[in-house]
């Protein structure tokens, strides 16, 4: 298609004026105009800007405070990356599996997409994703939780590929290789391969994402987001851990009784009130508090919802289905009279598990154990104003 | 029964799960008759025959990994010595001129005691000498992803000679050491033994090293 420089400034200008202000540019009587005609590709409204919040050039945050439901919108997906996002040809890639194995195996997307697939909605959640350490109350459920996020995906299931290389059965371990500037690796022990594993090259009904891993990347449901390597390029089975960079000197825990927890892959149930929460502001009467919820343990089974700031508690409903290491919503109805209040969250898992208070995490964890596995209760103040404001707790 | 878990919402978490239980035993009044399918679907067979052999050459490739056993490490050798002007060239811009200046990581730094602070004060810099458990993994991830403006060009001498410095200037090998594939395995790391796997999820308690 031939495109002159007219079309491309008129282009231009067009997508100033929609930026600058869509509702301006709306007729006023939409039944009085013609609509716009069918289109290749959709868009949002230009009403809608919900925008992922780049920290650093290294990953950005899932608006959860413009999102409703459960699933999150691909390209509002978390990204983290240890090398930059990778440009990889679909039509180059490989996979290679080897080491343990009977037969080392070389496998082409195409390949991939050949075998029987499944489709799974779980949430991803980096290891890193607790932003409310600080005593600044302008924080958004973004900047508190951002790196977490629910997808539909779609891929071969680790054990089928296992099975078509002669995976050892003295094999505990594997490795996974990315193809990014970092080759970033992580070992694996070889029961989650059989038990729930992906290899992933579908997201949301499409081609996984550039951020999440394109072509094809680890699925781990459940556990910490850097161990699902993205850009997958290489498993190789051992029946030892390799104490790569990332599990050795990074994604390890220390604890208060001084030791150093390793290859802490589960992630802990946690729940987050993301309306009503700042920068929204309220009016006196009836509010529906909602929010994610989520564990790598299986199930959320309740969600409490405490209006008094954590004195009394109620259960909230939860949005069904309920799915297993997934974003599951929760709902709670609340009649705001208009008095100062602060409104918090606490996830219950399926193994009984209770998302704890800021100080159990640091009775067990240590005040500065704020790097990874931080899950503690958050929540947020109601002005007697209506302005809503992150309740800090600062970890001081 | 989770080990972190707080006993008495533990209990409430139970009653709830029970609770649910109860009542999810929820029937259509009628249901549609179908008909029966025509034919069983086919087993899983041992293998679909998709995919190729890898090569030797392919494999040897990218299998670039070096475990804690020094599995994997290639011929050859540096020192500390070696090591000193390609810091200066190619880290010191990130890393700072003694390895503790930054603006990135720390690589540099003992604690006194070797103590493990860590998890009460946040300010103390994870380095290879206070926090790494294998002197393995240094070589691997120089050799893997370092320089970020070149990852991947440093050829083996100068990965051995990188990893021969900061150790030296960790204090953890003596400054005319060799470190090749033989004497780097056997680097004794002092945070080794406050490293103890994770036991979430299941009825271990925490092995603490003796």
């Amino acid at each position: 298609m031939k495109v002159s420089r007219r079309d491309l400034l008129a282009g231009a200008a067009g997508v100033v004026a929609l930026g600058a202000s869509a509702a301006a540019q709306a007729p006023s009587d939409t039944t009085k105009t013609r609509g716009k005609p069918s289109r290749a590709l959709g868009q949002r409204s230009g009403a809608e800007k919900p925008q992922r919040q780049p920290r650093g050039a290294t990953s950005s945050g899932t608006p959860h405070q413009d999102l409703y439901g459960t699933i999150t919108p691909s390209d509002l997906h978390f990204e983290r990356h240890h090398g930059g996002v990778p440009e990889i040809d679909p039509n180059s890639y490989s996979l290679l599996i080897h080491g343990m194995v009977e037969r080392p195996m070389m496998f082409s997307l195409a390949d991939l997409k050949r075998f029987p697939a499944v489709s799974r909605i779980h949430f991803l959640e980096c290891s890193g994703n607790f932003g409310g350490r600080t005593a600044n109350v302008e924080l958004t459920p973004q900047q508190i939780a951002g790196l977490t996020s629910t997808s539909e995906w779609t891929g071969v299931r680790l054990a089928t590929l296992f099975k078509e290389v002669g995976a050892s059965p003295k094999a505990t371990w594997f490795l996974a290789e990315g193809q990014d500037a970092a080759v970033l690796t992580r070992s694996v022990p070889i029961a989650k391969a059989y038990d729930d594993a992906l290899i992933a090259y579908g997201q949301n009904g499409e081609a996984i994402r550039p951020e999440q891993g394109y072509p094809a990347r680890l699925f781990l449901p459940g556990w910490e987001g850097n161990a699902n390597v993205k850009w997958l390029r290489r498993i190789e089975l051992s029946d030892r851990p390799f104490m790569t960079r990332e599990e050795t000197s990074k994604y390890t825990d220390p604890m208060a009784d001084g030791t150093a927890r390793m290859f802490s892959f589960l992630m802990d149930a946690r729940s987050l009130i993301t309306y009503p929460a700042y920068p929204v502001t309220l009016t006196p009467g009836w509010v529906e508090i909602n929010g994610i919820a989520w564990t790598g343990s299986g199930k959320i089974v309740r969600v409490d919802v405490s209006t008094d700031g954590g004195k009394t508690w109620t259960a909230a409903k939860l949005q069904e289905p309920v799915l297993s290491k997934a974003h599951t919503r929760f709902r709670h109805l609340w009649n705001w009279k208009g008095s100062e209040a602060v409104i918090k969250s606490r996830a219950v898992d399926e193994t009984g598990y209770v998302q704890p208070t800021k100080d159990a995490v640091i009775a067990l964890r240590g005040i500065s154990s704020v790097g990874y596995h931080t899950n503690p209760i958050t929540g947020w103040r109601i002005r007697s104003d209506g302005t809503v404001v992150y309740a800090a707790e600062p970890w001081s | 029964m989770r080990t972190e878990s707080v006993g008495r919402f533990a209990v409430a978490g139970l009653i709830g799960l029970m609770l649910i239980a109860g009542g999810a035993t929820v029937r259509p009044a009628a249901q549609t008759r179908a008909a029966a399918p025509a034919k069983a679907a086919p087993n899983q067979p041992a293998t679909f025959g998709i995919g190729r052999p890898a090569t030797a050459a392919e494999i040897a490739a990218w299998d670039i990994d070096v475990g804690p056993d020094g599995v994997g490490l290639p011929s050859g050798h540096g020192t500390s010595a070696d090591g000193a002007p390609i810091y200066a060239a190619r880290c010191a811009s990130c890393h700072g001129k003694t390895g503790k200046e930054g603006p990135n990581d720390a690589l540099v730094g003992r604690l006194p005691g070797d103590a493990f602070p860590f998890a009460r004060d946040a300010r103390t810099p994870k380095t290879i000498g206070s926090y790494w458990p294998y002197a393995t993994t240094v070589f691997d991830y120089i050799r893997r992803a370092m320089p970020p403006d070149a990852p991947g060009t440093l050829k083996d001498d100068e990965v051995y000679a990188l990893v021969a410095y900061l150790l030296t200037l960790n204090d953890l090998v003596p400054a005319d050491a060799v470190i090749d594939a033989t004497s780097l395995p056997k680097v004794k790391m002092p945070a080794r033994e406050h490293f103890v796997p994770d036991t979430r999820g299941t009825n271990k308690p925490p092995v603490k090293p003796k």
